[in-house]
């Protein structure tokens, strides 16, 4: 591991020396990392109507009138920063400890992750494996309850799945030899799940590259038939401009220059990539042209690039002068 | 260049923004269709980009209410949901009068990217018999009567890669002609803009168009002007105006070091 500069340790010392420092000081003196919220109730009852797939019709009511077998829930919104006070003083709001500990391992993880400015460190380290591991988690249990069951278990067990976790779902009812086409339907995937989980096991792995030559196959296909026909048609469609432009019958100096510069930039860029004849001569001038539209292309991309990513780090530090530290005054 | 990001945030300074051509374009879109039309508004981007895309997400989301279109949300990309729940709340405290399921929805994320797109622009059943909830299509209001994305007057599509826009214009804009709208990042604008006017009715560049749509919006409605929420890419054009006048200088300062060096025969 490269050990950071000695400039740059002292810089970040003084740094995090300043910042310790300005968390003290908000501490003793605001609400720095705390959130409050407010409570709203919400009331259902049941109603003696049906919808059209057999279910009770619940309605809204008033929590205060809700009764043993109505259905309650609370939900909290966090106070804005301008009402927090009033709030407080009027014993509307009530301190959240679980979002506080959850603000205060946010702001704890962004200085993880800028920590790397420094160098590495366990700290990036840890927080990098966190998210890592809590993304992986969560597109997993996703994948499970927005796919898995909803897509797959409900077209092979409807009935099943709707009496166990959704409710909603209203399968259409099929006999004899639409039965069984639907469930073959379901049953192939299913079986290429379990081929693809193969590469799990011990031994046997090759089991799963059937299901993923299938997937890259099907893939490609589809993919191509999307770009040749946005991508490459319509674009040749669209490249194809009339050079003298009028508006209102008048010649539009600014438009024709602009399909003229369109017609160039793409006639010189494609030339730059035409390897079949040597790069000299008008051929030669014509693929330089070309690099200079790419050039501009590319130096749009980055400042582009430049801006987002200077969005980005506006919005963590948003996040820790604003929402943790109480910093930026409230408008 | 921290100092130059933080000391605007701090101090919160800001810059008017001036309405572009290319924001205008995407903002008449959305202006200009009648009360009341079906939007799809596809998230198609999560957590990592979300300092550079929920600012205009937001803003199409409050432009949508404030028109009283019937918005049907979804995402492509399995961390896209939070993003989405984000717009629901947005919907919730500051348009109460908007009713679940009558103004607005939301649909799970469904894997597969494009091949989601192909099949829902033939049937939405296929792909969502249920909403987010777990409500049948066929017992809210908004979605009762929809069959496919072609009975959606727009598509918005917010983006931070792929699947994103590129695959909605593959695989809705063009196949059905169906007026699409994009809001991405600045890595991907460059690669969206050819697909000017005839795919795409505009498109959305980075955190910059989103400031341009915010005072777009505001100038339509003040009462969203108002709003400290609905100027976020607004306050984050301060930063960004300090932080790339730093880096000019540094790169005009570089340069002419290396041409002085260059001059005296160090380099």
């Amino acid at each position: 591991m490269e050990k950071p500069q000695g400039s740059n340790t002292l810089i970040w010392s003084i740094v995090f020396i300043v910042g310790a420092i300005m968390l003290l000081i908000s501490l003793s003196t605001s609400r720095t990392g705390q959130v409050w919220v407010t409570p709203t109730h919400h009331a259902f009852t049941v109603t003696s109507e049906t919808n059209s797939n057999g279910g009770a019709v619940w309605k809204s009511i008033d929590p205060s009138t809700a009764t043993n077998g109505d259905i309650t829930w609370t939900t909290y919104a966090a106070v804005p920063e301008v009402e927090l006070e009033d709030k407080i003083t009027s014993n509307e709001a009530s301190l959240s400890w679980p979002r506080t500990i959850g603000l205060w391992l946010a702001a704890m993880f962004t200085l993880f992750i800028l920590s790397f400015l420094v160098g590495d460190n366990p700290a990036y380290k840890f927080a990098e494996a966190m998210v890592v591991g809590t993304s992986a988690g969560y597109v997993m249990v996703i994948g499970i309850w927005d796919v898995f069951v909803p897509d797959l278990l409900a077209n092979l067990f409807p009935e099943t799945i709707k009496g166990w976790v959704l409710p909603g779902l209203s399968p259409e009812p099929l006999e004899g030899l639409g039965y069984a086409l639907h469930l073959v339907q379901y049953i192939i995937p299913a079986i290429l799940i379990v081929m693809l989980l193969w590469n799990l096991m011990p031994s046997g792995g090759w089991i799963s590259r059937w299901p993923i030559a299938l997937f890259i196959g099907v893939t490609a296909g589809f993919r191509m038939i999307g770009a040749i026909e946005a991508d490459l048609l319509a674009q040749i469609r669209a490249g194809i401009v009339p050079l003298w432009q009028t508006t209102d019958g008048v010649f539009d100096f600014w438009l024709s220059f602009k399909y003229f510069t369109i017609t160039i930039a793409t006639l010189s860029a494609m030339v730059y990539f035409f390897f079949s004849i040597e790069h000299k001569g008008f051929i030669g001038k014509t693929a330089k042209v070309g690099i200079w539209f790419m050039m501009i292309t590319f130096g749009a991309s980055f400042g582009y690039t430049v801006m987002g990513r200077i969005a980005l780090l506006a919005a963590r530090l948003e996040f820790l002068f604003g929402e943790w530290l109480h910093f930026i005054p409230a408008s | 260049m921290l100092l130059s990001v933080a000391i605007p945030i701090l101090m919160k300074v800001s810059f008017p923004e001036e309405v572009s051509p290319q924001t205008r374009m995407v903002f008449d879109v959305i202006e200009n269709l009648p009360d009341g039309s079906n939007v799809l508004l596809s998230y198609d981007f999560d957590p990592a980009s979300e300092g550079e895309l929920l600012p205009m997400a937001q803003a199409f989301t409050r432009h949508c209410c404030a028109k009283g279109h019937k918005q049907y949300y979804m995402t492509l990309w399995p961390l896209g949901s939070p993003m989405v729940d984000k717009s629901l709340d947005t919907i919730r405290s500051e348009y109460p009068d908007m009713i679940y399921g009558e103004d607005f929805v939301k649909f799970d994320y469904k894997a597969g990217g494009e091949v989601v797109i192909r099949v829902i622009g033939t049937d939405l059943r296929a792909m969502f018999p249920l909403d987010s909830s777990g409500v049948s299509l066929d017992e809210l209001p908004m979605t009762k009567n929809i069959k496919n994305l072609q009975d959606m007057d727009v598509i918005v599509n917010v983006s931070a890669g792929d699947p994103g826009t590129k695959q909605w214009v593959q695989f809705a804009s063009t196949p059905y002609s169906l007026t699409t709208v994009s809001g991405c990042t600045g890595v991907q604008a460059p690669q969206m803009y050819p697909y000017i006017p005839e795919q795409l009715a505009g498109v959305l560049g980075a955190i910059k168009a989103a400031a341009e749509y915010e005072q777009a919006i505001a100038e339509k409605y003040p009462e969203i002007a108002s709003n400290p929420s609905a100027q976020e890419a607004k306050r984050r054009m301060g930063p960004q105006l300090i932080a790339h006048s730093l880096m000019v200088g540094l790169i005009l300062l570089g340069n002419w070091i290396f041409f002085v060096s260059r001059k005296r025969g160090e380099a």
